[in-house]
């Protein structure tokens, strides 16, 4: 007890003192974080998602008390996530500016992250030292998610404890597991944005370049994905009218899952089934299917099981980006 | 003092349409200072790449400190500080910060770091910029911070890529001064690279004369005339009033002199080689003479005459530098048939 005692004093004294040594990699974490809370860029993307959050808080918490009235059928209310999703139609749902917020907060956070290192020569400094390239590349994803982790819990955790605060109603675990799932999703997906941008970081030597590149992507992906794929159903699939029920139901599953290759749409059909229980399938539904269905919310275990496709989708890609990166980072040759 | 701290062994790195360093090998021991000469473009810094393990070898080993650059590059790093020609700090944080980063990449603690950053800084005479931002500093400031982030590692070795670029005459002379004196007090090994020959030429112990990927000579800098000109290299200039022109007479008995090999005339200027010092025998000759002789110049060769001997040598500079395209392509044309 004795000797615990003293080992504790002396680790504690020890990082009173500043005396540890810490690996590479946090060393580069910690510089990393600090660079952009300093920076202006992070201030303006804050004071974006802060305003966005606001307004739409505002919005729901304005309307919560008709949505409660006209719809307070089932056994648990969630007010909680109600207040999170709910909106008066004047503005989207937090969730819904996320899927196109997100990405830009991605991006801005990593298109320069190692282009503009190489070009003001503190990369060839930084890989002159004993560390791991890998070390590098990490610290410069693994720093912005971090922030961006910090920012969106803590605005969730701020509003419930807010919504708790005036209106006293209890929060349920269910809830709770549910706005953690949902703001872990919200970082996966800065996350995918963020691997697509430090990738083009690496590839291109101009920041701007890599920042239009991936702009252009987003771009693709909110707007025009969808056009094409519109387009291109009306060229390939045959006219519905001399179609069975059962092909067309076939084909509306094929192109919501083109549709599924964006990933604010991954993101969006995520999200909206863990923040709303009410949601039972993403796909369509026959009527012989929700013949039997108790209009009620669904449980915790079946929403994510419900979501799991979506998530793992999106790993997938955010791990994809990240390998080619990787490799490309790692046999690149350092000159300034 | 046979101890090669740096050991190169036919080393080449190709690129897709160019040979950058043509297999080279080399030694460098504990303790000198060795200068790597050369121009632009002829293959230093891809050199001074692959010592760091930052790039890899086409073929060939380097070894640095007893490990393998290209294997263990980590292990070499922690041995040797490398300066690079254009060097970059995080501009928005102060030169103690930059600094004691580096100190704590390098595995010290932050208190350690930041110990060991002050005194580096009071080294290189920043001390009063400490808590200055980076951004504002100048190339000469930069350079000698450059100086201190490579110290700070305790290194063994420090590799300097064009250190002399960019700062003014003074701060160059301080410079070396410093690098000498860092070297005679921790017995650290220097490699400088550098195309400004008397600036490698005050400090250097050793010399390798690099160009277009090939070291072509190797050694201290008066062997190396020697082993350039093959004579022994004792030169005399004599210069008489420009007003009047040299005569032929002067001429001549100067060719007289038991130890002169040849004479030139450059207008007013009488150039004397010879094989032995002859300079004061010559004076007293031609003032006896009742020449007005208004100034006398012993010449050794430094390095812009071997520089200059070598480009020579090299096939009428058209390697010159990597500027000239077309003259480059040709050179190339030549290097693949050949």
């Amino acid at each position: 007890m004795k000797n615990l005692k003293e080992s504790l004093k002396r680790r504690f004294s020890e990082s009173n003192g500043g005396n540890e040594v810490r690996s590479p990699l946090r060393v580069l974490l910690r510089k990393e974080v600090a660079e952009h809370i300093r920076s202006w860029r992070f201030i303006i993307l804050l004071t974006l998602i802060v305003l966005t959050f606001i307004a739409s808080m505002y919005s729901s918490l304005s309307n919560i008390k008709s949505a409660f009235v006209a719809t307070d059928n089932s056994s648990t209310s969630f007010f909680y996530l109600k207040l999170l999703t709910l909106t008066d139609e004047s503005i989207p749902a937090f969730h819904i500016f996320l899927s196109f917020l997100a990405p830009i907060l991605g991006i801005s956070l990593g298109f320069d992250a190692v282009n503009s290192e190489n070009n003001n020569g503190s990369l060839i400094r930084l890989m002159a030292q004993p560390l791991y390239r890998d070390n590098l590349i990490l610290a410069k994803f693994l720093a912005p998610l971090l922030i961006v982790a910090v920012l969106f819990f803590s605005l969730s955790f701020l509003i419930v404890g807010y919504a708790m605060y005036i209106s006293g109603i209890p929060i349920e675990w269910q809830e709770v597991v549910r706005i953690l799932a949902f703001n872990g999703m919200t970082v996966l997906y800065v996350g995918f944005w963020l691997s697509i941008a430090v990738l083009l970081s690496i590839r291109f030597r101009q920041p701007a370049t890599s920042a239009l590149t991936a702009i252009g992507i987003w771009l693709f992906f909110t707007v025009f994905f969808q056009v094409v794929i519109n387009i291109a159903i009306k060229a390939f699939i045959p006219d519905p009218n001399y179609l069975s029920a059962d092909k067309i139901a076939y084909y509306n599953e094929v192109i919501l899952n083109i549709l599924r290759i964006s990933p604010n749409q991954l993101y969006v059909d995520a999200s909206t089934t863990l923040l709303m229980p009410m949601v039972r399938s993403l796909g369509p539904v026959s009527m012989e299917q929700m013949a039997g269905a108790i209009p009620s919310s669904i449980s915790l275990r079946n929403s994510l099981m419900l979501v799991w496709p979506q998530l793992s989708g999106l790993i997938a890609f955010t791990l994809l980006l990240f390998a080619v990166s990787y490799a490309l980072f790692m046999r690149r040759e350092i000159r300034s | 003092m046979n101890n090669p701290i740096i050991k190169l062994r036919g080393l080449s790195k190709h690129y897709k349409n160019k040979i950058a360093v043509d297999n080279l090998s080399l030694d460098i021991n504990k303790g000198e200072i060795y200068g790597l000469l050369g121009p632009n473009g002829a293959g230093k810094t891809t050199t001074i790449l692959m010592l760091l393990g930052l790039s890899e070898p086409t073929s060939g080993q380097a070894h640095v400190c007893g490990h393998d650059a290209t294997r263990n590059p980590i292990a070499v790093k922690q041995k040797v500080g490398y300066l690079p020609d254009n060097l970059g700090f995080y501009g928005h944080m102060t030169a103690l910060e930059n600094l004691s980063f580096i100190g704590r990449l390098n595995g010290l603690s932050e208190n350690e770091a930041e110990i060991k950053a002050i005194e580096l800084l009071d080294i290189v005479g920043l001390k009063n910029n400490m808590h200055q931002k980076t951004a504002t500093f100048s190339r000469g400031m930069k350079q000698r911070l450059g100086l201190a982030d490579v110290l700070i590692k305790k290194p063994e070795v420090i590799i300097l890529d064009e250190p002399t670029l960019g700062i003014d005459p003074s701060g160059v002379k301080d410079f070396l001064a410093l690098i000498k004196k860092l070297n005679e007090e921790q017995q650290l090994t220097v490699l400088l690279s550098s195309h400004h020959l008397h600036h490698v030429q005050q400090i250097c112990d050793r010399v390798g004369i690099f160009v277009d990927g090939k070291l072509l000579a190797n050694g201290d800098i008066p062997s190396l005339s020697k082993q350039l000109f093959n004579k022994n290299g004792y030169v005399t200039v004599l210069r008489f009033p420009s007003d009047r022109p040299i005569s032929d007479q002067l001429e001549k008995d100067m060719q007289a002199l038991s130890g002169a090999q040849e004479v030139i005339v450059h207008g007013n200027e009488l150039e004397i080689m010879s094989t032995h010092d002859q300079t004061a025998e010559m004076v007293r000759y031609v003032v006896q003479k009742g020449y007005d002789l208004v100034g006398v110049q012993q010449k050794t060769y430094g390095l812009d005459e071997i520089y200059l001997e070598y480009f020579k040598n090299e096939k009428n500079l058209n390697v010159s530098n990597e500027k000239s395209k077309g003259v480059f392509k040709k050179t190339f044309f030549r290097k693949q048939r050949g």
